[in-house]
């Protein structure tokens, strides 16, 4: 049996009713203007994905979220999801929010106002990014964002627009759980990317599947920094991966649509508890998990799961993968002895480079299916 | 604004308890103190409770509805 979702219950919440009543009575409401990362969020916590979250944070839950790493019924939760609202925005009890998306108007989500409060930008900074810098990414949106916020639960919701690849690809945790539970997998290994993936990240999920009875994939697509890769390129490439060199039934791949915040170990607990609610029992964790720079140790990701005894999924920690010569085959510090000359890291800069260059990168680096897909990609990677 | 309820509360262990933990986490275990360490404790056999009472969340005719979707896009 999958794990009980985080908090007790998946949440489900109702998509907006089309009618013409309906529309007027949203157009009477009062209006927020939404990002897109806002729209993405509203869409996970819709089908669950965000669960026990049903809504945007109480000052309750803030603080203690920013405090103790935990809401305030003392769930763990690591980073407070918010409503930034216009400074002037007024609303009162039993006021109704009309959420309209920011690129054509159209209404997103229907929420209950409960109160309204205004956050220390830099407190959140330093508490969830451990930084007040503002090259930090994180840093610098938050910077950029109102102080005011709303809390209230969403009632109902639009469909989530999804072009017809990433649609096929997209399952929420009420199908996973159910399809996890028709496959009879009972240990289940999430994998978080951002990444086309290279031998070491195979090595890594197969170690791991080793140990279980499937995986589950689940590379992340949305906005990204200058230089990723696209999430067209993700997606096509773990397709190749999957068919070539996976036993069958051993992997389910989804996509997650999900903005990093690149808040390193804080944001690793968010992404656990995410495919917790998805049905898994494990999720591997690897070196600089979400994160940025040199903001973060390298593996400061792995101790704070120490800090969470009631998580409700176990993490599988993992250390940087090379390519030893000497040991022909994928190592780590801990089992090859050989000098680092003998070793080829897994460099996500030196593989832009390549593929920039229009050259295929040796096989001890990337399948061979995996970097064709990729360069037959025009523009595989975010400009 | 609705008034923040107070954070922690006390609760009575035996004071042998108390030292032996006390004197168990001296010892290098990261944990800062006695509370600590009973909070730590307390947190995952709760949560190993709680966990046993949440049934499945979806319904026999949820399970229908989603198979024939999974079976549509090939994941089943």
């Amino acid at each position: 049996m999958a794990p009980a979702p985080h908090g007790g219950r998946l949440v489900q919440i109702a998509q907006i009713e089309a009618s013409p009543e309906k529309t007027k009575e949203l157009s009477e409401n009062l209006k927020v203007v939404i990002s897109n990362e806002t729209r993405v969020a509203i869409f996970n916590i819709s089908n669950g994905i965000l669960s026990p979250l049903s809504g945007f944070m109480s000052f309750n839950d803030y603080e203690n979220v920013l405090d103790s790493m935990r809401l305030s019924d003392d769930t763990p939760w690591t980073i407070p999801l918010l409503l930034h609202v216009p400074e002037d925005f007024k609303a009162g009890t039993g006021d109704e929010i009309t959420l309209v998306n920011q690129a054509d108007g159209s209404p997103t989500a229907v929420v209950s106002f409960e109160e309204s409060f205004s956050i220390s930008k830099r407190e959140y900074a330093k508490k969830v990014f451990g930084t007040e810098d503002e090259a930090h990414p994180g840093v610098a949106k938050i910077y950029s964002m109102s102080s005011k916020v709303v809390s209230g639960s969403i009632r109902a919701v639009s469909k989530f627009p999804l072009n017809a690849t990433f649609e096929r690809f997209t399952l929420t945790p009420k199908e996973t759980r159910i399809l996890f539970q028709e496959k009879g997998w009972k240990d289940i290994i999430a994998f978080q990317t951002r990444n086309a993936p290279h031998i070491g990240h195979e090595y890594v999920q197969k170690t791991a599947l080793a140990f279980a009875d499937g995986i589950f994939i689940n590379p992340v697509l949305g906005k990204k920094k200058q230089g990723d890769f696209k999430d067209e390129a993700i997606l096509s490439a773990y397709q190749a991966l999957v068919s070539n060199y996976y036993p069958k039934n051993s992997v389910v791949l989804s996509v997650l649509h999900y903005e990093m915040q690149y808040a390193g170990p804080r944001e690793a607990i968010m992404h656990a508890i995410m495919r917790k609610n998805f049905g898994c029992t494990h999720i591997a964790i690897g070196r600089d998990h979400a994160g940025v720079g040199n903001y973060y140790g390298p593996y400061a990701a792995h101790e704070i799961f120490k800090e969470f005894p009631d998580l409700g999924i176990t993490a599988l920690f993992f250390r940087e993968f090379f390519y030893c010569n000497k040991c022909m085959g994928i190592a780590n510090e801990k089992i090859c002895p050989h000098p680092e000359s003998e070793r080829l890291t897994f460099s996500g800069t030196k593989l832009r480079k390549m593929f920039l260059s229009g050259e295929r990168p040796p096989k001890e680096f990337m399948r061979p299916e995996v970097s064709e897909v990729i360069l037959k990609m025009k523009d595989a990677f975010v400009e | 604004m609705a008034p923040q309820p107070p954070k922690y509360s006390t609760v009575s262990i035996p004071y042998t308890l108390h030292d032996r933990i006390e004197k168990m986490i001296s010892k290098k275990t990261g944990f800062k103190s006695v509370s600590d360490y009973v909070t730590y404790v307390l947190r995952e056999v709760v949560a190993m409770h709680e966990s046993k009472e949440v049934p499945e969340p979806f319904t026999v005719k949820d399970v229908e509805e989603i198979k024939s979707r999974l079976k549509a896009l090939g994941y089943l």
